[in-house]
């Protein structure tokens, strides 16, 4: 019975024992609904939830387990020539022993006999079912596979038997127990309570696991290279890893990267920040509600733009119109057509970056903005204040602590940002201030150092997992700093 | 002044009551919020140096006809006002009006108090700043100590002047809203409901504080209370449904009423 057959029939299970729940109660009720404690259908649900879970929680645990217990076997009875070779050879036999064991079922049984007596050739009856085989097979792989075969096959007749006796025991169990006063309603708003607490700790958890698996890959990567030499260090040139040869002379230092990727994200502020918050104040103070009703969801279709097509973007359309402007701009002063911006340069990435996060600006500050009380406005426009004057002098500096907020969650997007710099940005690790230069970022270097056939084990590679878990540092400060901001004066109009 | 001769004084202001000039003077004033029609032909005139109280049940109309008097309406996208209404003979919904100008003239304090999230020092010299009232600091000094004065809150928070206004109790805020309008120096003030949100105490201060601000201010203002506009009002007006059932002199108005509606909302028999 495969898994998925199982889990049909525990549902269908799970069904009749709602149903079932559900009548039980309705019986138990004796016509007056009002004399239950719970309604039928929490009845039902309960019934179904003693049916299903405990059922496929065994099912889950037993589909974990089982395959190591019979691998544990089948290994063990692997004759003592294999066993005197080592653990790899074991496992590689192993492996064979499987791959024997799949073919074997493809095979008929006149084959089947041909092959256990030897008289067929193992590999050659196997290939015909296009099975192939490293080497031409030992006899007692035969022996082993259908060992395999055996104790798979009945591993899985008693686990479909034992589950399925768990689904009924489960449903008989609960349905026994219900009476008009059995309160059904709490222990289904517990299960509910179980299942949302499980969710919300998967995600957690899965941060965590991240957070740990790039720490201790930043850690090997450390033991090669000094945290000083990462941390302060002004020149990135990691050299390439030739196999073999062990080469761990490059030098990491991470102070250009970090320049470049401060810096384009500053760009990107400088012309997202006053663009998106005058959006922000129109849509907020001055749009009429048909306006605002259109122009609001234009403006967050930008939101939903892949960040590729930015990339895009800036590297087919921006990036050479500002090469090309700077050449004639150069050309009209001094004569000389020569282009002054690269086409893969800071202002073409911090520009692109920009227009990306102007969503993001506005529609954040717009929130906060019409969250200013009404009163407020009207307190300044009765003593005669102009809608601009309320705004400079009245909403503004009330909505001040939130747009902070809302900026410092833009900029961690901006730092942490990948696709607009991979493409616009350019590769060039440097320090230095012209804008106009390529410069590159954390994140076009991660990407670097990760692309292409890599083994796992040498700084070159490693370093992304420190860079990574920098980059994750410098986001969360910012995160958990807007959050604090936003929080701390939420409560202020109150 | 002793006790006997303001009461004296007073009493001759309002026997002079039918002589005293309008400050402003609603014509035919109709409002629709979209579709609804909220006033239905309103004529009511504002005497000077007078408070009139606007009574009438919830939903009457009592607070957007004050609204209308200083254009508060117009921040409302679907608001709509008809009729004509003067400010000293000049309309003021008349498109060469400056509405920033006419709200400098005709001050307002809300029903909940609102100060600014500045400091007290601050929500003072709000208005006269935008205005361009004062020149120096010397006189924006001075603004803030007389208008303070005159919404009798001075002695409380002279010594904590750069203090944040929202720090303040309620009473207190409401004054500093008080004070913050009066800054400004309008000829007319409007209240809405000014003592709606505060304890007993502080709607005493608040109408002690009215009743002073009458020698030199017009007053319009809006209540749900009989009492308190018995107490402080000269003259009073009656909305019911939008109309406007009867405008008299107060005394008039609580004691014997020209219509049977006004009688019956002051006995508490509707409203």
């Amino acid at each position: 019975m495969s898994t998925s057959l199982i889990l049909l029939i525990i549902l269908i299970v799970g069904l009749a024992a709602y149903f079932a729940g559900r009548a039980r109660a309705m019986a138990s009720s004796k016509g007056k609904l009002s004399v239950l404690h719970s309604l039928p259908g929490y009845h039902g649900v309960y019934v179904a939830i003693w049916a299903v879970l405990p059922a496929a929680f065994v099912l889950a645990i037993w589909l974990l387990a089982s395959p190591f217990f019979v691998e544990n076997s089948v290994r063990s009875a692997l004759p003592e020539s294999v066993h005197s070779q080592g653990s790899a050879t074991t496992e590689l036999m192993l492996g064979q022993v499987m791959q024997v064991a799949n073919g074997l079922k493809l095979l008929n049984t006149e084959e089947l006999a041909a092959v256990t007596s030897g008289s067929s050739n193992l590999r050659d009856a196997l290939a015909a079912k296009g099975v192939p085989m490293a080497n031409a097979g030992e006899t007692y792989m035969v022996e082993a596979a259908q060992k395999y075969n055996s104790l798979k096959d009945g591993s899985r007749w008693v686990m479909s038997a034992v589950v399925l006796i768990i689904a009924i025991a489960g449903a008989v169990f609960a349905i026994r127990g219900i009476s008009a006063p059995f309160r059904a309603r709490n222990r289904v708003e517990r299960v509910m309570l179980g299942a949302l607490l499980l969710a919300s700790s998967i995600a957690i958890l899965t941060t965590v696991g991240i957070v740990g698996s790039m720490l201790s890959e930043a850690i090997r990567f450390f033991q090669s290279v000094s945290p000083s030499a990462f941390f302060f260090g002004t020149v990135w040139d990691p050299r390439f890893s030739a196999a073999g040869s062990g080469g761990t002379e490059g030098q990491f230092g991470l102070l250009p990267l970090l320049a470049g990727t401060l810096y384009i994200a500053f760009v990107a502020m400088l012309f997202a920040v006053p663009v998106g918050l005058f959006a922000a104040i129109y849509m907020a103070e001055y749009a009429r509600p048909v306006v605002r009703g259109i122009a609001k969801p234009l403006l967050e279709i930008l939101a939903g733009i892949p960040t590729i097509v930015y990339g895009f973007f800036a590297l087919v359309t921006v990036g050479p119109f500002l090469r090309d402007i700077s050449a004639q701009l150069n050309g009209l002063v001094t004569g000389n057509y020569v282009n002054f911006i690269q086409a893969q340069s800071v202002l073409t990435a911090g520009l692109v970056m920009g227009i990306m996060l102007i969503p993001f600006v506005s529609s954040l500050s717009d929130d906060i903005i019409t969250q200013v009380p009404r009163s407020l406005r009207d307190g300044s426009l009765g003593l005669g204040a102009t809608r601009s004057e309320t705004i400079k002098r009245v909403i503004l500096p009330a909505a001040l602590p939130g747009i902070v907020g809302a900026l410092l969650l833009t900029a961690s997007r901006a730092v942490g940002e990948t696709m607009i710099v991979v493409l616009a940005a350019g590769v060039a690790a440097r320090m230095q201030l012209n804008p106009f230069e390529a410069m590159t970022t954390v994140t076009v270097k991660i990407v670097n150092q990760l692309t292409g056939d890599l083994e796992f084990n040498s700084p070159q590679t490693l370093v992304a997992f420190a860079l990574g878990i920098t980059l994750f540092a410098i986001t969360l400060c910012l995160n958990i700093y807007a959050l604090y901001i936003v929080r701390k004066y939420r409560e202020q109009y109150e | 002044m002793n006790m006997m001769s303001e009461a004296a004084v007073e009493k001759a202001l309002d026997q002079k009551m039918n002589t005293v000039p309008f400050k402003m003077i609603g014509k035919d004033v109709s409002v629709y919020y979209g579709e609804k029609r909220a006033l239905f032909d309103v004529n009511l005139n504002v005497r000077e140096n007078t408070v009139t109280a606007l009574i009438g049940p919830s939903g009457c109309g009592k607070s957007t006809f004050l609204r209308t008097l200083n254009r508060m309406n117009d921040t409302i996208d679907s608001c709509r006002v008809t009729g004509k209404i003067t400010l000293d003979e000049g309309d003021i919904y008349d498109p060469s009006i400056d509405v920033v100008e006419l709200r400098a003239r005709v001050g307002m304090v809300f029903q909940k108090p609102n100060p600014f999230p500045k400091s007290i020092y601050e929500n003072v010299t709000y208005g006269p700043k935008i205005h361009g009232l004062a020149r120096t600091k010397a006189e924006l000094d001075q603004i803030v100590e007389s208008s303070l004065q005159k919404a009798g809150l001075w002695n409380e928070v002279k010594d904590r002047l750069h203090e944040s206004g929202t720090g303040l109790s309620g009473g207190q805020q409401q004054r500093l809203c008080i004070a913050r309008a009066v800054a400004v120096s309008p000829e007319v003030i409007l209240m809405d409901e000014p003592c709606s949100a505060l304890d007993p105490i502080a709607t005493a201060k608040v109408e002690e504080l009215i009743h002073e601000l009458r020698t030199n201010y017009t007053i319009v203002i809006v209540t749900h209370s009989m009492q308190q506009a018995a107490r402080v009002s000269q003259r009073t007006a009656m909305f019911h449904l939008g109309n406007l059932v009867e405008e008299n002199d107060t005394d008039k108005m609580f004691t014997n009423p020209d219509d049977q509606r006004t009688q019956d909302y002051i006995m508490g028999r509707f409203g």
